[in-house]
């Protein structure tokens, strides 16, 4: 048996891209051929495609869901759907478009990039990430699978107790909601601890902390942000279960449970994670912004430090989504008052991107209109959601359709728009062939113009009173032409969607070239071919200042980043470890071939929650066995990983 | 010269145990916030008539913090290249683990309630449940790291599996003192 060295000296060499030493490379980290490949893969960036194409199949999904609704809500007292159906379609809208696209869109990008960003050859747990991969995919498809029983979740993405319980609930429908969620959670926080170990470890020489590319810090935030909140939703998904499944007495007001308690659990996670799923956009956003502006970001550390304060205080804002439930005023005063203040970080970003644009030379593309009708759309969500943050207002205001304003201005603004620009930007470095602008203006102004027309009536709407979640409503209250036109504007921008859709096809098969750099950006990954080779970097670049491709112009510093000559560790995979703070070199870590383990655990998991959900405790039973079974098997100790000690007669 | 592979504590693992403690330890935290929410609105009349009693839950106390040291003793033995250490030490730490667990269980089976008679059952069984289901990880953990340890795959430089491993036992050591605090000593606290 082959066993690895403690120790090797590495020497720096030259290699370029058609190099002699990259053809090793690449043979070493290509993914195998066949079944075994496709299914077994833990390249970082074919993962990172995949989890994409998923998260715009349920942009689709819950795109389709909103349309049907706008259809019923379009006139007074229409039948389309049944209010059952209704309560069906607006709850999968929301889990949809919240937990199964609007989060792993951003892990979808940042598991492509933050390897190729950080100047490293994969993320810190290759196999993890296919498994966070799978059980997103499986979490998905065990939520639509209660279509397929006509039982599905019908009391809202909140799902409120007591209406969630039993009593009132006696059908499957929550019962799918609960345990996909909780197999949901594991995908996303074995994804956030990927990330936060990577952004620690796996960086170029030279990438200190004030290096690291800002995309990396927002992501890596809200990894840190989701590492801490899931486990309250995870939690209470559980004793709602339990409640459903077993009499306990968490919610139940018939058992002396405290429907509050729901309530308090389940925004503590969820407060959070509606920055979790705009910090890393508004990231792509301070990243890609200042290319096509020709300028570095204005305020780097600002923007950082603003981040980070945005998420820290997510944490204590939650009870602004109770300020009608009877709490003391005390408490509403204290959480009006942090809802008040978050705004300040966000507002401080705001002004960095402006003066990005007024003092940088604007190149205008698709990517930085989308940059660009962001920053408005922010602006106008941002203040929705300051007035909401007064409790009197909020009285008002809350749970009509000035709510539902609010947030779409808020997650379409703040996380499509991003999506989408960053999709013009990166896409070429993904298939190496850019999208083409003219439809791209197209897409664009369909989706902006859409946008406004759905949603900026909408204010007027729910300060006209109506409510939210009403599956129709009567004649004569003076709603029907802001229905009518917020019908419109969706339609709209489902076409802007669909406009975007036959973009990447077309251009997929025939768009322009893109080369390495189609952008003239300044960072690592524009330095390697579109799309990248297998190992990413034939040598590990050393980094000296935030703009490594850009230094000869900016004149910064007395530094040059080395990108044709570094360490080229062809060993076996490897890759280099560096310290957090001052990236220097630390250990030459070995990186895992392509393996099922991660889908044999990804399919026992899932069985194991459809067994809890029929109620077959010997298969729920079985799976948890196999689960750890194939855990151990995940784990078990490998010597071409370099974790077997070396015998002293070796 | 750069170590190459798994050296010391210088592994992607270990950094994933601690992402792994954080996520699990927020996770009580909130079973703990959940306790203490009921304990404020209701007060005593909550709790149920007798109080949670030390006869089971000082002894696995004991023990959790015995065998946790036993795993420091076993670490600590690697690090130094001694084999004979790192096995007996993880095969203590084992045994006592294996007690309290069987303490535990007859613990429960001793409570006139149950998870659905009242909403203190609920949250006492979940958190106490919660806390055996890591520990029962945990033990298993500690046996697969006793097997790999008797195939010799661990040396003074190569062990970074034991230290993560010793770390998420520690973890749940750390879980249970703030769970028998909760659970048995603030009822008494007036």
């Amino acid at each position: 048996m082959s066993s690895i060295a403690y120790e090797r000296s590495a020497a720096l060499e030259t290699a370029g891209y058609d190099s002699p030493a990259t053809s090793k490379l690449e043979q070493l980290w290509k993914t195998k051929p066949g079944l075994f490949g496709w299914l077994g893969t833990v390249d970082h960036k074919q993962l990172g495609k995949r989890y994409l194409i998923t998260a715009f199949c349920f942009l689709i999904a819950g795109g389709i869901e909103a349309l049907v609704m706008r259809l019923q809500l379009a006139r007074p007292n229409q039948h389309l759907l049944t209010p059952e159906q209704y309560n069906e379609l607006f709850s999968m809208h929301g889990i949809t478009m919240i937990f199964l696209y609007a989060q792993p869109v951003l892990s979808g990008f940042s598991v492509f990039l933050f390897p190729l960003f950080l100047g490293t050859r994969d993320l810190a747990f290759p196999r993890l990430n296919s498994f966070s991969y799978y059980v997103y995919l499986f979490a998905g498809l065990f939520l639509y699978a209660s279509f397929l029983v006509g039982a599905v979740p019908n009391d809202g993405w909140f799902n409120y107790p007591p209406n969630a319980l039993k009593l009132y609930n006696p059908g499957p429908n929550i019962d799918f909601y609960a345990l996909g969620m909780i197999l949901l959670g594991i995908s996303t926080t074995v994804g956030a601890a990927n990330f936060l170990v990577t952004w620690l470890r796996l960086r170029a020489p030279g990438m200190s902390i004030n290096r690291l590319p800002i995309l990396t810090w927002s992501t890596t935030t809200t990894s840190v942000g989701i590492l801490f909140s899931v486990p309250a939703v995870s939690l209470a998904f559980l004793m709602l279960w339990l409640d459903r499944q077993f009499g306990t007495h968490f919610f139940d007001p018939a058992g002396r449970g405290q429907p509050l308690l729901w309530q308090h659990l389940f925004w503590m996670f969820a407060h959070p994670w509606v920055y979790i799923v705009v910090l890393p956009a508004m990231g792509f956003v301070s990243e890609a912004l200042p290319i096509f502006c020709r300028r570095p970001l204005v305020g780097y550390t600002v923007v950082v430090l603003a981040t980070v304060a945005t998420m820290v205080m997510g944490f204590g804002v939650w009870l602004h989504h109770m300020f009608a439930t009877g709490l003391p005023f005390l408490a509403l005063s204290f959480f009006s008052g942090a809802s008040m203040v978050i705004v300040i970080p966000s507002a401080v970003a705001v002004f960095a991107w402006v003066a990005t644009i007024w003092t940088g030379r604007p190149v205008v593309t698709t990517a930085l209109l989308f940059f660009a009708g962001f920053i408005a759309m922010f602006v106008i969500g941002g203040v929705s959601g300051f007035m909401t943050a007064a409790v009197p207002s909020d009285r008002q205001m809350t749970d009509t359709y000035f709510v539902v304003a609010h947030i779409h201005y808020v997650l379409i603004g703040i996380n499509l728009f991003p999506v989408m620009g960053a999709l013009y930007v990166w896409f070429p470095k993904m298939t190496g062939r850019l999208l083409d602008e003219r439809i791209g203006r197209w897409n664009f102004w369909l989706v902006f113009i859409g946008l406004n027309v759905a949603f900026l009536p909408m204010h007027w709407t729910g300060l006209a009173g109506m409510p939210r979640r009403i599956y129709t409503y009567p004649d004569g209250l003076g709603w029907n032409t802001v229905n009518m036109l917020t019908t419109i504007g969706a339609f709209i921008l489902a076409i802007g969607v669909l406009v975007l859709l036959i973009n990447i096809a077309v251009s997929r098969a025939r768009g322009a070239l893109a080369g390495p750099n189609p952008w003239d950006g300044p960072t690592l990954e524009w330095t390697t071919p579109s799309p990248p080779p297998s190992y990413n970097f034939a040598v590990i670049p050393a980094v000296a200042s935030q703009n490594p491709l850009w230094e000869g112009r900016l004149q910064e510093g007395l530094g040059h980043s080395s990108v044709g000559r570094g360490l080229v560790l062809d060993q076996g995979k490897e890759v280099l470890a560096t310290t957090p703070l001052d990236a220097e070199p630390d250990a030459i870590l070995k990186m895992p071939q392509d393996s099922l383990a991660p889908l044999v655990v990804a399919i026992a998991l899932t069985g194991l929650f459809a067994g809890l959900l029929v109620a077959w405790w010997w298969l729920a039973g079985l799976c948890a066995v196999v689960t750890l079974a194939s855990l151990v098997v995940w784990l078990w100790p490998e010597p071409a990983l370099g974790q077997i000690a070396v015998a002293a007669n070796d | 010269m750069l170590p190459v592979g798994s050296i010391e504590r210088r592994t992607n693992g270990w950094y994933g145990m601690l992402t792994v403690i954080m996520t699990e330890g927020a996770l009580f935290a909130y079973l703990l916030f959940s306790y203490y929410y009921f304990a404020v609105q209701y007060g005593r009349e909550w709790l149920p008539p007798q109080l949670p009693e030390f006869w089971f839950s000082v002894p696995n106390t004991i023990l959790l913090l015995a065998s946790s040291a036993a795993l420091w003793f076993a670490e600590r033995g690697v690090r130094r290249g001694i084999r004979r250490d790192l096995v007996w030490g993880l095969a203590i730490a084992i045994g006592l683990a294996v007690i309290y667990v069987v303490l535990q269980a007859i613990e429960w089976s001793g409570r006139p309630f149950t998870m659905s008679s009242t909403p203190y059952g609920s949250l006492y069984f979940s958190i106490s449940g919660l806390h055996f289901v890591h520990l029962a990880i945990g033990l298993i953990i500690l046996v697969v790291l006793l097997i790999w340890s008797l195939l010799n795959y661990f040396d003074a430089r190569r062990y970074a599996a034991v230290s993560i491993g010793a770390v998420y036992w520690y973890f749940v050591t750390a879980v249970w003192l703030a769970v028998f605090f909760t659970i048995y000593i603030t009822p008494r606290l007036g």
